[in-house]
Formats: structure tokens, sequence, C-alpha cells
């Protein structure tokens, strides 16, 4: 699989075996706007972001510029030692918001650890979005106040507990959609190939998002599979997409397509987001050692924020007013995510037994008992005590 | 009071908690036309549908994380696991997920899955049909896990396991499953033995024996038979592996002074070890012997035509008895 598919080559819609985007073997890409910011139409798709007034893509290009600030400003505080890691999505901006506000309220997202921006779509306070990094909490937020499950770390795990829950949908009958972001990857995880057949046998109202962004840490998304990825949807009996991952707006047709046929009871779709990461796996990561700079350079050149940029260029829409309005947007967003993270209390060291069990338990219920003793007895030159609990 | 074998117990349990509570959904493998392999859930599809009781695809993996995804919904997701050693292929979304996502979430996200497992041996079976796993989860925090051994428990511990918001591993003991007894139905969850206790079931004074799932029967037995001796062994049945029960045990070791622990699982880092270390610690002046363990060998679950030699029947007890109490036994000369 080339590595410059999102920018280059078949992508002409009307060609012969472009019948939907959907079926069939070595398909191209959906793309609504070029790398060089120029609309195309697209007369499957277009209807889908009929709804996308200037304004609206005025409010995506906020986004976009936002998360990548909030993406920018975390990297930095891992890089002042305020954040033990931190997991970039540089790249990746209109995949996560294309997709990201393409949902509703109800619907429920599983994703992994690089979604941040999704989390920011769903409206999630700043702050929580560090927690997990900073070491102060194993998640961030309750999944049910934003209805975004909180970023799952084993590779594919999540992309199950999406497709159960979408079963549970179908049982209450009503008409939301769980929807599972996943990287290239995820897609060679038993989990994920489980997750397909049981979405499929049931038909469960689930969306598969995979972002390829290319690279699963060291490893090129040709080690993961021998044909393209959204291909690998057939044979579960999933249709699925295959779209240009730096164009938001075809990000959002697609997505928009894929809610909609489970809202409809037409069961799941496979989304392929053809991106790019553009930063390392992790703050911890060095990809000069497995990548080369010239790969990077390609996609720097189809950026999905300048991509957008030059669209509302084009249309006469990047006024200064806008890009202050946007800047002004993204230094608050990331002032309050700084301060809320140098602010963040430090938990206390009897919190690791809480939560365990939802009822006490015998054995832990010890345990917490002889180490708040020992701790105890920092406090009290006297020792410990000989009561009956600290046998 | 109803006269019932073991497995129909179960079912009369399950019964009752999708009668109860219309988010109690049962999944497995052959659960729903069948009844499931031996029968446990006979009938309930038909009575309650396929969207409650509900045929899998063959995925363990992909049950338990369904199962997952249906708790987050809001659902009470009850798994089978066809047989014992078949649930590794869950083992992840067991451990990483089932059991984490309450202390992840901080007490957000509940997981209140029940995961129905038939174990041990003594059935004739081939490998993976009856293994005793137990282990690997009572070294998973965030996890219950119990066992039953007669058909009221088996009624009673279910229904409690359905009905907490902790994930419980319920093990059944398989080749129990014919055994009948009587079950009142009309139990009350509320004032019954809590299911992290364990329960005596006869008291002595000579020694502790404490046994689990399939082996209660066989412990009962062999106090039986001590008694034709002379001695007298106070019988515990376990119930609760995680936690267990230190309480029961230790005031039972503190009057007896003898310990003997019985599974069928392999001996080392099994429940046996982890019961021995624990009361050692609590009661060390209390004992006379050093706590005894008579269990089965570290080895792959043998072929069937030799799987009587891997489980401890009730001479091999009452020689690990004869040991707590110095009396000659197979190992008598050896150090220790």
């Amino acid at each position: 699989m080339s590595t410059d598919e999102a920018g280059h080559g078949g992508t002409t819609p009307g060609g012969p075996g472009n019948s939907a985007g959907i079926h069939g073997a070595g398909r191209y890409l959906i793309q609504l706007v070029t790398p060089a910011g120029e609309r195309i139409s697209h007369p499957e798709f277009d209807p889908w972001v009929q709804d996308i007034t200037d304004e609206r893509l005025c409010s995506l290009y906020e986004d976009m510029a936002v998360v990548r600030r909030i993406d920018v400003e975390a990297t930095a505080l891992q890089r002042q030692g305020e954040l033990a890691l931190w997991p970039p999505l540089l790249g990746q901006e209109a995949s996560q918001v294309g997709a990201g506000r393409a949902l509703r309220d109800d619907d429920f997202v599983f994703s992994s650890y690089r979604e941040n921006g999704v989390a920011y779509c769903r409206g999630v306070d700043l702050t929580d979005i560090i927690r997990v990094w900073r070491g102060n909490a194993s998640a961030g937020w309750d999944p049910y106040t934003i209805n975004m499950a909180t970023p799952q770390i084993i590779i594919g795990a999540q992309t199950l507990h999406a497709t159960g829950y979408a079963m549970g949908i179908q049982n209450d009958g009503a008409d939301s959609v769980a929807v599972t972001f996943f990287g290239d990857g995820a897609t060679s995880e038993g989990d994920l190939n489980e997750a397909m057949v049981f979405a499929a046998s049931f038909q469960a109202p689930v969306v598969f998002f995979c972002q390829n962004n290319h690279w699963a840490i060291s490893e090129p998304v040709r080690l993961q599979s021998h044909i393209q990825l959204a291909d690998r949807a057939t044979g579960f009996g999933i249709p699925s997409l295959r779209v240009d991952g730096n164009d938001v707006l075809a990000v959002m047709a697609a997505t928009r397509v894929a809610l909609d046929r489970a809202r409809n009871g037409g069961g799941p779709t496979f989304i392929e987001a053809v991106t790019y990461r553009m930063g390392p796996h992790t703050t911890a990561d060095d990809p000069t050692r497995y990548r080369d700079a010239n790969e990077l350079e390609d996609w720097a050149a189809k950026d999905p924020i300048d991509r957008v940029r030059s669209l509302l260029d084009r249309k006469g829409l990047l006024t200064e007013e806008l890009q202050q309005h946007v800047k002004d947007r993204a230094d608050a967003v990331a002032r309050e995510m700084r301060n809320g993270c140098t602010s963040m209390p430090d938990p206390e060291p009897l919190d690791i037994f809480k939560h365990v069990y939802s009822s006490p338990n015998s054995w832990l219920d010890r345990q917490q008992d002889h180490y708040s003793r020992y701790l105890a007895s920092f406090g009290d030159p006297a020792g410990a005590t000989t009561q009956e609990g600290a046998r | 009071m109803t006269q019932m074998t073991f497995a129909r117990a179960i079912n009369a349990g399950l019964r009752k908690s999708l009668e109860n509570d219309p988010k109690v959904i049962l999944m497995g493998e052959d659960i729903g036309t069948l009844g499931g392999v031996f029968r446990v859930t006979d009938g309930l599809q038909k009575d309650f549908g396929k969207h409650r009781v509900v045929d899998t695809p063959l995925a363990e993996s992909g049950i338990m994380g369904t199962a997952v995804g249906l708790a987050y919904r809001g659902y009470r997701p009850v798994v089978e696991i066809q047989f014992d050693g078949f649930i590794y292929p869950a083992f992840d979304q067991i451990v990483s997920q089932v059991a984490k996502l309450h202390y992840r979430t901080q007490g957000a996200v509940k997981m209140p899955i029940t995961v129905r497992v038939p174990f041990g041996g003594g059935i004739g079976s081939p490998e993976h049909h009856s293994e005793s796993p137990e282990a690997y989860f009572t070294h998973t925090s965030g996890l219950r896990v119990v066992t039953v051994s007669n058909p009221q428990d088996a009624y009673t511990v279910i229904q409690q396991a359905i009905s907490s918001d902790d994930p419980v591993l319920y093990f059944e003991p398989k080749r129990r499953y014919h055994d009948k007894g009587e079950v009142d139905e009309s139990v009350d969850l509320a004032t019954a033995l809590p299911m992290d206790r364990a329960r005596v079931l006869a008291e002595g004074t000579d020694v502790t024996l404490v046994a689990y799932g399939p082996l209660v029967k066989t412990a009962r037995d062999a106090a039986t038979a001590a008694s034709d001796e002379g001695i007298s062994i106070e019988v515990i049945d376990l119930r609760s592996l995680a936690p267990v029960d230190y309480a029961t045990v230790e005031a039972s070791v503190r009057k007896t002074g003898r310990l003997v622990i019985t599974h069928e699982a392999g001996q080392s880092g099994g429940l046996g070890a982890e019961v021995a270390a624990s009361i050692t610690e609590r009661c060390f002046y209390h004992l006379e012997a050093a706590p005894v363990r008579v269990t089965g060998f570290d080895i792959p679950y043998p072929y069937s035509k030799l799987e009587m030699h891997h489980l401890p029947g009730l001479d091999r007890i009452l020689d690990g008895v004869d040991r707590a109490l110095g009396r000659p036994n197979s190992l008598s000369g050896l150090e220790g």
C-alpha cells in the first residue's frame, strides 16, 4: 500500500467501479476537498454535508485548530515534566473532528487512547483529558457524562465493547449508535475480528471507524494487512467505506452514511479513514528510527488543517477576524488545560484501594487497614498498634 | 422444598433472575436452542426469547467483550463458558476489562457480569474439559470468585452472583451436575448466607478440612469414614474463593489446631497455598502441625484413564488428615 493515496490518483468520482464507494477491492478514496483546498463535487456524498454552511465550515476549522493546539500544548506539558506521557494525534484532526461532529449526543463512543480530538467534540473537560497522562487517575472522566468510554489501552478491546453496547441499543429499541475508534494496528487483533463477526451476525448498530495512520508504533500498515483495510470488512459481510481521512468534509459525510445505516436497522459499517500520524506514537517514541523523512514531508503537504484553510481562503472566508478568533480560542483552551494540569491536586495514598469493588471485600479491607497503620506509623513514633486488625 | 439436580437448581436460579430483572441477559455457545451442552439453560430461550438467552458465535473473547458493552449499557450479562479449558481466549477481556473497569472509572462504570464456568474433572473427558483454573482468577483483583457444592447453594448463589454489582466468576462442579438435593425456592437472598462466606458443614474437633466445589462431597465422605476410626473432622465448604472467608476458617483452626485443604487444581500457587499461608499468619500459635495440602499435581490435566490418580479422592484426603494428625501415613519417615 503506497502512502500517498490520500493525495493522488484514483480520487475522481464517477469512474469505473466507483458506485457508492462501497464494496469491491482497490477502491478509490472518497474525497470532497483536494489537498489544495478545492471543493470537488461528489453526487453520492455531497448530500450528506449539504447542511455544512460557511459558518459551520468555519466552526469545523476552529475545532481542528483547537484540537491541534490541545495536542501541541499537551506535548509541551510532557516535555516540561508535567505529564508522564502523551499520545499525539498530530495530522489526524480531520478524521477525529469530521467523525466526532457527525455524532449525536446519545451515540456512544468507544475509543483508543489517541482520540482526544473526538473527546473534545464530545465536550470533555480539558483537565480530564490529561488526568491519566499526569498519573493522577486511570481514567479521566465518567463515561456517562459525555457518552464516551475512557481511553482503551489494550489494542482493539474496545471494539467488542462497542458491539455489545450496540446489541444493548438494539434490545432497547433505541436508534442511537455505538461508534468505535481504533487504528490500523488493531485490525490484526482478534478482538476486532470477533467484534465484526458479532456485529454482522446480530446486525448491531455499530460503526467501526479505523484511522489508518499508517503506523502502529514502528510497524507499517503493510505488516498488518496484505489488502486495503476497508476490504477486510467485506469478508465479514460488513459494508465499508474508504475515505480521505485528511478531508474533514469527506470524513463527516462517510460517518453520517454509516450512522444513518445503523440508525435505520442496516447494521454495522466499517470506515477506513486514510490519514497519517505525523508525530511519534507517544512522547516516548522516536520515529526517526523507523520512518523516512520524505514520507513525513509528503504527508505534510496534505495537512488536514491547511486543506480546510485553503478551502476557506478560496471561498473568501479566511478573514483576519476568523483567524484571530480561532487563535484566541485555541490559546484560551490551551491555557485552561495547562492551568487544570498544574493545579490538579495529588491523589491520596489510600485512594489506591478505592473502587476495586463496589461493596466491601474482606481481603482488601484488611490490606488497606494494615497499610494505613503502616503509613500512620511514620507519624506516630509510638509505633504500630497491636489491635486485632494488625495481626 | 423441591428435590432437584444440581444442574436443574442452577437452571431454576437463572430463571428466577430472568424473571426478576429485565436487564438480566444470558449469553453463550449452545445455550439457547440446545439448552447448553449440560442442559443447564434448558428451556430458558423458549420462555424468555432469543434476545435474553442469546446463542453467540464461537468466540469467547467476543462473548466476554460484548458482555462488557452490554454492562456499559446497563445490562446484567450472565455469560456461559462452555468448559473450563475454553475460558482462556476470554482471559484478556476478563482480566483487563471486566475486573478493572470499575476501578479504572472510579466507580462510574459497573460490571455486574456473572461468568458461569463448569469446572473440574472426573467425567472421563479429554483435556480442556476437566480443568480447575480458579487460581488465575482469584489472583485477579476486581473479581469475586465463588463455587458451590450442593443444589441449594447452586440455586441461591447464582442469584446472589447475578445481583452483585461486582463481576463474579461462578464455578460449577460439573461432575456433580446430576447429584440431587432439596432446594427451597422461596429462599430470601437478603437473609441467606452471603456468597462471600464459607460454611461449616460438619463440626469436628481434631482437624479442619477445607474443600470447595466438587471435593466437598468427597471431604464429607472422608469425615464420615474418619469418624469410624474415632477422628473428628470439621468440614468447611469454602464457597467463596476470592475473597476467602478466613474468619470462619481461622475460628475452626483455633479450635482444632490442624488444617488440611484439598482441591483438584495443581498445588503450586493454588488456593491451598493461599489458605495455608494466611491461616499460618493469622493463628500460627494455635497450629499443632504444619498445614497439609491434598491437591491435583502440577501437570496438564491427564488423559481420563489416569485422572483418578490426579484427583484427590477419599483415601488421599484421609492420608493428608493422618499427616496433619501425626499418624502413620504415606510420607511417614520423610522430613516435613
